[in-house]
Parts: structure tokens; C-alpha cells; sequence
């Protein structure tokens, strides 16, 4: 709030629109982020037809939800609320700031709703109330079962604003679930919302990675009898499959290419291979005999995580894709697995194994400034981190059976995704909005 | 086989014989004279007693030929039950392995020994080596891990002598435990490799 004040005061001396245009309001890179109040008041019914406010309060539903999720605001309660836009105005010039900062709140979405047939038009606003400005406006249009999607690329423009990212609204969710015993892969939206079931392979199905592109999935799956990869399109349904005597296990898809990376067992060692995206060899990338598995591309896809025993017991390495040389990150511990890289690079999450427990830790892409996000919760695996870097996903047994948790980048706000029958583990997710 | 058809031979022989006998008695005691019936009825039954005695020996004999193949049957039976177990305890005797090891215990080498030998007497079996973890560590690695167990067992079994064209090898990592429970028992337990014959 100081940050902002301080702005306010700045602008009002040095009355210049575009300084507080290039400001961001919120670093999602900061562990200790305070969250930011934001009022969501009812939403204005423009011609009054019979299912706009019904719509209104799906829309507004929605949005609470979705920008609670993202953990760095904190939509207010409505019985705090001291003025109504919907029957005053949504407009700038209508709306009563005072009666918003007076409650504490920073930030104000406006809303009004038109439906005509199967037709629903939403107008939206953001204002920061302190400086009785509009942060951003827009209006979409669309059918009424589309609803959802409208609010969630609002999110993203209010995102956008805040943090400069369009965030994780349009973004999807990839796991695993088992049903009836057999494992499978699921999809659901960011917030584990609408939980789809991908495979009905009825077999050990696993380590399922899209595509950046997010049309494509690859995982190992044991349906022929034996490990085999599995690269699948999700719209059109084809696919192909790679089935060397042996493992054809963890892929990972290079950044902005038709290619990726798995460890592949036919030479009798377990070796980490570069593929095509219809599964042919490029070639083998790793050269060392013990286990080396679990591949992971940075985001700019210059270096590539993996998990190696070469050292004797499991540890997270980098290979550099240039030079071909391999450094390792971990050393603490005996058993460091499961890399995932930061959206931005700088970071790597794992999984470490200690002491009858396994935790998530975050250590900087050159091994400094190691932290421990989860403790004293069982066993917390797989790390995914969100496409904005604020949020890291993962598997966590503190419920007993396997569960898809997420928190903040930093550890906060450790709540469980979904609930659903069956286990659920190896979450990650898609690195493109896909609809935005 | 020829004392067998003998020994019948003489069977039939034995008792055709004694039929006629008994059916000769029968008309002489209508036709004798009284004095002489007493002797001839001692004579009958002397020659009675002997028939019996003889017909009991035959059946005896039979018996004896009867129980001779129930013995050799169920002897085949008992050597039938005899490899099905050994079969089954080739399948079901695992050889276990130390957290994150694949490396042979000498417990596990005198296993394989002994299923190297059931392997030698059962030359036409291909069997498959499956490699098991317990639920501890990653999915992933476990794979790997699972992978490298059931290699080490197959590669044993070939140093000692088994065509390696017999021996297939699988990894299941962590999804197939024997025991499903979250202990130190059961992971040990689970940290296996299996042998399944094909």
C-alpha cells in the first residue's frame, strides 16, 4: 500500500500518465508478497434481461475464485462493501472511490452484463482506487457457456497489469489419477476445474509432458506390456509410439520445437536421447553408465536438468546443450530427484528425500540460495511450476493418499487442487494459455 | 509285458480248470454209491478247499499286479506335484535388494543359483525378470532403478551358465508392490525381482 501511496503522491507532483503505466504492482518473485485487497461488487445488469443476473453472479463467481487462486490477492468480503456500481454506475466518472478506499480496498472490477438469446456481453474494469484510475477496461462477447473462458482472459489482463504476466488463467493441468486401480492421465483447467480423463489405456500409464504448443502429450504408458513412450496429439487424436526393447520412459518436449528428450534403455544402460516428435533418434545426449533419467528442458531450452546416479546416489545435474558439459546442482542430501525449471530460468524446484521425508526445495540454477518450501507433511513430490512462475504445483501424501497440491513460488498457501476418487500424482503444467 | 500275458495265461488256465472240476464233483454225487459217498465227499471238499485256496492266490496275484500300477501311478503323480512345486517356487521365491541398490546379496546369488539348476532341468522355459522398488523416491527413477535390479539378476544367471536368449527382463519401478503398506517391513518386501516363467 506504501509503494502505491508513494506513487500517487509522485504522480500528483509529476502529473506524467506514462511513469505509472510501466509500473507493476505486484513482484511475484518476492517471497514475502502482501496480498492486495481487491472488491468485486455486483455486477451491473444493463437491459435487464431475465438471465443477466444470473450470469452476473456466475461472472463474479468465477473471477473471486480465480483471482483468489492466484495467491497474491485477496478478493474482500461484500458485506464490507459501502457502495453499489451496479445501481450508481460502472463507469470511472460514476464510481464512488472514496466509499472503496475507505474499506481498505486497493483495487475495484466494475461489471456489467447484456444477454440477448445465447449472446452474453461483459464489460469489465479494473481501478485502482487511490488513484481513481482505470487500469484496464475490455468487453467480450461471446455464447453463454463460454462464460467462464470471458472472465478467465479478464483475469489475464488484470494480471498483466499487476505483475506484468498474463498469469495462469488460460492455462491447463496435466496429472495423473488412478482409476480402478489402473493409472491414467488427466487434464484440468488451472484451478482443477473440469477434470478430464485423457487415457483409458486401463494400464501403468505415467510421466505425462506437453507440448509447448500444448496440442501435444507424451508419457510412458504399459498397455503393449512393456514401457513404451507414447506421443500423442490431443486434438486430432494421432499419435506415435516409441517402443525400444527396454524403458522409454520421461519425456520432456524441447521448448518451441517438434522434439524431445527421454531416457530410452535398449543399449542396457539408461541413457537420456534426443527425439523427433514422431519418435526417431537425433541422438543420444547422455554417455554414462548408470542411471540417467528424468530430463528437463530450461525454457529458453540452452540447458537441460536430469537426474543422474553417476555420483553414487541419485542428484539433479545440468547438461549445457552448447558445450555438451554436465555440472551438478545438488549436494545436499542422498536422494535429489524430479528437476523442473522456473518459467524465467533462474530457478530450479526438486524433490529431496530426508530423513523418512520427501520436500520440495528451490536452489537457483547455479546452486546458490537454497530453500525448503514443504516440511513435515510427508512425502511432497514432483514440482511443476505455473507459466507466470507464481505458483509451484505438486504431489503431497499429508492426506494420506497422493493428492495435487499447489502453493506460492515461495511456500505459502499449501492447498490441495482437487478432489477426486483414486490417487493423483505427477502434476504439471502447461507452459502456454491456451486460450489466450 | 510277456510275464504279464504269462501270468494271465495261467489265470485262465487255473480257473477254467477248477470249474471243471467242481462241475465233475457235482455229477458224481448223484451217481456213487453211499459208502463210497463219504470218501468221495472228503475228496470233494479236500479238492473244494484247494481250488479255494488256489483261486485266493490268483486273486491275489492279481491284486498284487493291480496295486503294482496304483503305485507306479501315483508315484508319476507325486514326481508331477514334485515339479509343479518347484515350479511354483521358482516363480514365487524372490531375491530382494538393499534401498537404492541393485547390487546381488550373496542371499540372492544362492537363489539364483538355485533357479539357474531349475532352469538347466527345465530346458525348453523362457522366463522373465521383473525388476520391483518400493514406493520410496520418484516414479521415474524407480523405473530406472527397477530396470537395473532385473538386469543384475538376468546378467547373474548368464555368467552362470543360462542362455541369456532364455532370460527377458522387465521394470515395473514402484507400481506393483507385493505388499501394499507404508512400512519398513513392506518396502522391504517390495524392493524385489520376480521370475515369471513364459
Amino acid at each position: 500500500m506504501k509503494k502505491i501511496r508513494i506513487l500517487v503522491l509522485v504522480l500528483w507532483l509529476f502529473p506524467c500518465q506514462g511513469l505509472a503505466l510501466d509500473y507493476t504492482y505486484i513482484n511475484i518473485n518476492n517471497p514475502f508478497i502482501r496480498k492486495i485487497p481487491l472488491a468485486v461488487p455486483e455486477f451491473k445488469t444493463i437491459t435487464s434481461g431475465n438471465q443477466e443476473a444470473e450470469l452476473g453472479r456466475r461472472a463474479r463467481e468465477i473471477m473471486g475464485h480465480a483471482l483468489d487462486f492466484t495467491g497474491y490477492i485477496k478478493v474482500m468480503d461484500p458485506k464490507a462493501f459501502l457502495s453499489s456500481p451496479a445501481e450508481t454506475g460502472i463507469s470511472k466518472s460514476e464510481v464512488v472511490f472514496k466509499a472503496w478506499t475507505s474499506i481498505g480496498a486497493e483495487l475495484l472490477i466494475t461489471g456489467g452484463v447484456v444477454q440477448y438469446q445465447n449472446k452474453v456481453q461483459l464489460k469489465l474494469r479494473l481501478f485502482d482506487t487511490f488513484k481513481e484510475k482505470m487500469l484496464t477496461g475490455k468487453v467480450y462477447t461471446g455464447h453463454k457457456d463460454d462464460l467462464r473462458r470471458m472472465v478467465h482472459r479478464f483475469c489475464g489482463e488484470v494480471s498483466q497489469v499487476l505483475t506484468g504476466h498474463k498469469g495462469i488463467f488460460g492455462s491447463r493441468i496435466v496429472f495423473v489419477s488412478t482409476v480402478q486401480g489402473n493409472k491414467e492421465i488427466f487434464t484440468c483447467d488451472f484451478d482443477g476445474y473440469g477434470a478430464e480423463q485423457e487415457t483409458r489405456h486401463k494400464s501403468i500409464t505415467l510421466s505425462p509432458s506437453w507440448s509447448s504448443c500444448g496440442n501435444w502429450l507424451a508419457y510412458t504408458s504399459y498397455v503393449n506390456g512393456s514401457p513404451d513412450l507414447f506421443i500423442k496429439n490431443l486434438k486430432e487424436k494421432q499419435g506415435y509410439t516409441v517402443s525400444f526393447k527396454g524403458l522409454n520412459i520421461t519425456p520432456d518436449w524441447v521448448p518451441g520445437e517438434f522434439s524431445l528428450a527421454a531416457c530410452l534403455s535398449f543399449s542396457g544402460d539408461q541413457e537420456i536421447y534426443l527425439l523427433t516428435g514422431k519418435g526417431k533418434i537425433i541422438k543420444r545426449l547422455t554417455e554414462n553408465w548408470g542411471i540417467d533419467v528424468s530430463p528437463e528442458f530450461s525454457p529458453d531450452g540452452k540447458k537441460m536438468a536430469f537426474v543422474s546416479k553417476r555420483s553414487g546416489t541419485p542428484q539433479v545435474f545440468i547438461r549445457d546443450m552448447d558445450t555438451g558439459t554436465d555440472q551438478r546442482l545438488t549436494f545436499q542430501g542422498e536422494y535429489n530427484t524430479s528437476p523442473a525449471w522456473s518459467p524465467d530460468g533462474d530457478k530450479i524446484a526438486y524433490a529431496a528425500a530426508e530423513d523418512g521425508e520427501i520436500n520440495i526445495k528451490v536452489v537457483n540454477a547455479d546452486g546458490s540460495s537454497l530453500v525448503q518450501l514443504t516440511g513435515g507433511t510427508k512425502d511432497n513430490e514432483d514440482p511443476s511450476w505455473s507459466p507466470d512462475g507464481s505458483l509451484i504445483l505438486f504431489s503431497s501424501t499429508r492426506d494420506g493418499v497422493s493428492r495435487i497440491f499447489v502453493m506460492t513460488a515461495a511456500g505459502g498457501e499449501q492447498r490441495c487442487l482437487l478432489k477426486m476418487d483414486g490417487a493423483q500424482t505427477d502434476p504439471e503444467w502447461s507452459m502456454e494459455n491456451v486460450y489466450n | 509285458m510277456s510275464k504279464k500275458v504269462l501270468v494271465n495265461l495261467a489265470m485262465v488256465l487255473l480257473v477254467s480248470g477248477l470249474v471243471f472240476t467242481v462241475s465233475c464233483a457235482k455229477k458224481c454225487v448223484v451217481s456213487e454209491p453211499a459208502v463210497a459217498q463219504v470218501e468221495t465227499q472228503d475228496q470233494i471238499a479236500d479238492a473244494q478247499a484247494a481250488a479255494e485256496s488256489e483261486a485266493r492266490k490268483a486273486a491275489e496275484r492279481q491284486k498284487a499286479i493291480e496295486e503294482e500300477q496304483l503305485r507306479e501311478e501315483s508315484e508319476r503323480r507325486a514326481l508331477a506335484v514334485k515339479k509343479a512345486e518347484e515350479k511354483r517356487r521358482f516363480e514365487n521365491c524372490n531375491i530382494h535388494f538393499a534401498y537404492d541398490s541393485s547390487e546381488l546379496t550373496p542371499e540372492a546369488r544362492a537363489i539364483l543359483k538355485k533357479k539357474a539348476d531349475w532352469m538347466r532341468n527345465n530346458p525348453g522355459v523362457t522366463v522373465v525378470v521383473e525388476g520391483h522398488c518400493d514406493e520410496r523416491g520418484s516414479t521415474e527413477y524407480n523405473l530406472a532403478l527397477g530396470e537395473r535390479r532385473a538386469l543384475a539378476a538376468r546378467q547373474y544367471l548368464v555368467d552362470i551358465g543360462i542362455s541369456p536368449s532364455r532370460l527377458g527382463t522387465i521394470s515395473y519401478g514402484e507400481e506393483k508392490p507385493l505388499d501394499p503398506a507404508h512400512t519398513p517391513s513392506a518396502w522391504d518386501k517390495n524392493r524385489r525381482a520376480q521370475f515369471k516363467i513364459q
